[in-house]
């Protein structure tokens, strides 16, 4: 090794331990002020508390003491009581729950074995098996968020760019009149065949007087979906005019 | 489909253009002859263009001219022409509006002979504000008839109605007309809805300038105005001929988009009795008419863009005009005129711009469409 690179060797070792030194007093201060610990709340019998998902009802576990674990079975049969308790106390209310959890349906696993199932068997294990009710929530929330901001863009003269204040719905209210269904088809203000999002770019750069939106703009993309939306359960037909 | 795309317009201006080209090159006799075979051609198609050829003069009785300043009490046909849904914004940020209703003033300017009154049918204002309603009202100075002016939503809901009054006077009025009595209603009012959410007042104009914003009220005339409707009427014998203007349509063709009027059967109802009523309108920017009963219905053209046909509820005697091209900011545009006969029957004239005008008769309305109507469109909505 050459003198140079042991000289750095030993000036980062130094400040390595030089460094070290140093928190040393600040280790041992985060030794003396405790962990945060999560103890299991605790009633007045010492009983572990359990609070249900509403935040508010508190309800003890009658011999289950801090540290201590309940069976499988235990949890199941308490919390299915807890649940029904507040089903009882709120009549008509309705508690939405993923389907893997609800107090009839058994887990995805169980419905494997042949002895479990009442119907015919359903596969299991791969990647669409596996998604339940709630995904299918969240997706379906995501995807109407989006058409609200199609729907948001489509109503505003400023987030379109329009310079003259005119706006998609001022000759397209609800999206009357977009025949989104009937691209790719000849468009003869574009002089080519256009899809659906090149005549929303026309129409921006056109009547609304503002700068075409770019093919990967959120405002663009959401526009379509907006459009797109509004024509559920109509058949496709390309090329119609 | 035809491969070569032309529209209605560009055919019909090709045609004028070599009939225009062809004229220097005429002797004297051949002029005479394009002439005639020009009106004759008018004639047959029933054509009375306002302003692009003028060789036909219609055979009517020329109207009062000093009754037309006055208002008048003879009798007789008479015709009035209309502009209606402008829609402006302030020059600095919109010139096209502005551009859309000169041309309707010089077109109106340029009838002969020149309307009895020129109506202006609401929506002079985009969102109601004093510049755009001021502008508006200087730009209407240049008509050479009398107008009398109508109230929109647009033009209302910034501040109720304040500049409006101050500028125009009041929202509703009558008067008789060579035989006519004529109404004008304030058919926009709607039942409060932006108090209880907090609305500012231009929040409330934002909200009403959205048609198919489902958080508006759908209009109405309201109890007040239609106990004023009734006394009205009441002094008019039920033989009157009746001219309603109105800015919403006084009958229910699509609620989501307020071309709808929420107490239109009651205000159908007070119109029953008369033998001969019809009703203009405005708010619905296209080519509508419908018949009820005893009352013919005929919505005006808008100056500033066309609204497409509702999905539903569209009247069955209405033939729709043909699509529009989003190119043409005038296209399915436009303004009008109406002839009223001596016995109070009006025709009404759809001066589209950039197309061949549209003449729709009292006739075809009042036989449900038995009687010759207007040419059908090529392409209908879907």
């Amino acid at each position: 090794m050459t003198s140079k690179r042991v000289g750095l060797l030993f000036a980062a070792g130094s400040a390595i331990a030089v460094a070290a030194i140093a928190a040393f007093p600040i280790a041992l201060r985060a030794q003396q002020a405790p962990a945060p610990q999560h103890p299991a709340a605790t009633g007045d019998d010492g009983d572990v508390v359990v609070t249900l998902c509403d935040g508010k009802t508190n309800v003890p576990v009658k011999g289950l003491k801090p540290g201590e674990q309940m069976s499988h079975e235990r949890a199941l049969a308490f919390t299915r009581g807890i649940m029904a308790d507040w089903q009882r106390k709120h009549p008509g209310e309705h508690w939405e729950m993923a389907q893997a959890e609800s107090p009839s349906g058994a887990q995805p696993a169980a419905a494997a074995s042949p002895a479990a199932a009442s119907g015919p068997a359903i596969q299991q294990g791969d990647t669409y098996a596996s998604f339940h009710e709630r995904d299918y929530m969240v997706w379906q929330a995501e995807t109407q968020k989006f058409v609200d901001f199609g729907n948001k863009v489509f109503h505003s003269d400023k987030l379109l760019g329009s310079t003259i204040g005119v706006s998609c719905d001022m000759c397209h209210p609800n999206a009357a009149n977009t025949h989104p269904e009937s691209y790719p088809k000849y468009q003869v203000q574009l002089q080519r065949v256009a899809l659906l999002r090149d005549m929303i770019d026309w129409c921006i750069e056109n009547p609304v007087k503002g700068v075409a939106l770019k093919p990967d703009d959120e405002r663009l993309r959401a526009l379509e979906a907006y459009i797109l939306a509004q024509r559920r359960g109509v058949p496709l037909s390309y090329g119609k005019h | 489909m035809a491969v070569r795309y032309k529209s209605v317009e560009t055919r019909y201006m090709e045609e004028r253009d070599r009939l225009m080209r062809a004229m220097p090159r005429l002797d004297r006799r051949a002029f005479l002859k394009v002439a005639a075979a020009a009106a004759g051609t008018v004639l047959a198609k029933g054509l009375l263009p306002p302003h692009t050829f003028q060789l036909v003069s219609v055979a009517e009785a020329a109207p009062d001219k000093t009754a037309a300043m006055a208002g008048s009490t003879g009798s007789g046909p008479f015709t009035f022409a209309y502009i209606s849904d402008s829609h402006l914004y302030e020059r600095t940020l919109n010139q096209r509006f502005v551009r859309a209703i000169t041309k309707a003033v010089d077109d109106v300017n340029a009838l002969d002979p020149q309307p009895d009154f020129v109506l202006y049918g609401g929506d002079l204002a985009q969102l109601g504000r004093p510049a755009e309603l001021k502008m508006g009202a200087e730009i209407l100075k240049a008509v050479k008839a009398p107008v009398k002016m109508m109230v929109g939503e647009h033009d209302w809901f910034y501040d109720m109605g304040e500049q409006w009054q101050d500028l125009f006077g009041p929202p509703n009025y009558s008067f008789d007309w060579k035989g006519v009595h004529v109404v004008v209603l304030m058919s926009v009012h709607e039942k409060d809805f932006w108090t209880p959410r907090g609305m500012t007042p231009a929040q409330r104009m934002q909200t009403v300038a959205g048609l198919d914003n489902a958080v508006q009220s759908r209009f109405e005339v309201g109890d007040d105005e239609r106990k004023w409707l009734a006394d009205d009427l009441s002094k008019v014998a039920h033989t009157t001929p009746l001219i309603v203007f109105s800015h919403s349509p006084l009958y229910k063709y699509y609620r989501n988009w307020n071309f709808w009027t929420d107490d239109a059967e009651e205000v159908q109802a007070l119109l029953k009795a008369f033998s001969n009523v019809t009703v203009i309108h405005g708010h619905t920017h296209q080519m509508l008419f419908n018949q009820i009963d005893n009352i013919s219905f005929y919505g005006m053209l808008s100056t500033a863009w066309p609204w497409p046909y509702a999905p539903e509820g569209l009247p069955p005697l209405t033939i729709q005009m043909n699509r529009v091209d989003p190119f043409d900011q005038f296209d399915g545009c436009g303004d009008g005129r109406n002839n009223v006969s001596a016995a109070g029957l009006v025709d009404s004239i759809y001066n589209l711009w950039d197309r061949n005008p549209v003449t729709v008769s009292a006739n075809y309305l009042r036989s449900q469409g038995r009687e010759a109507g207007p040419p059908a469109p090529q392409f209908a909505s879907y």
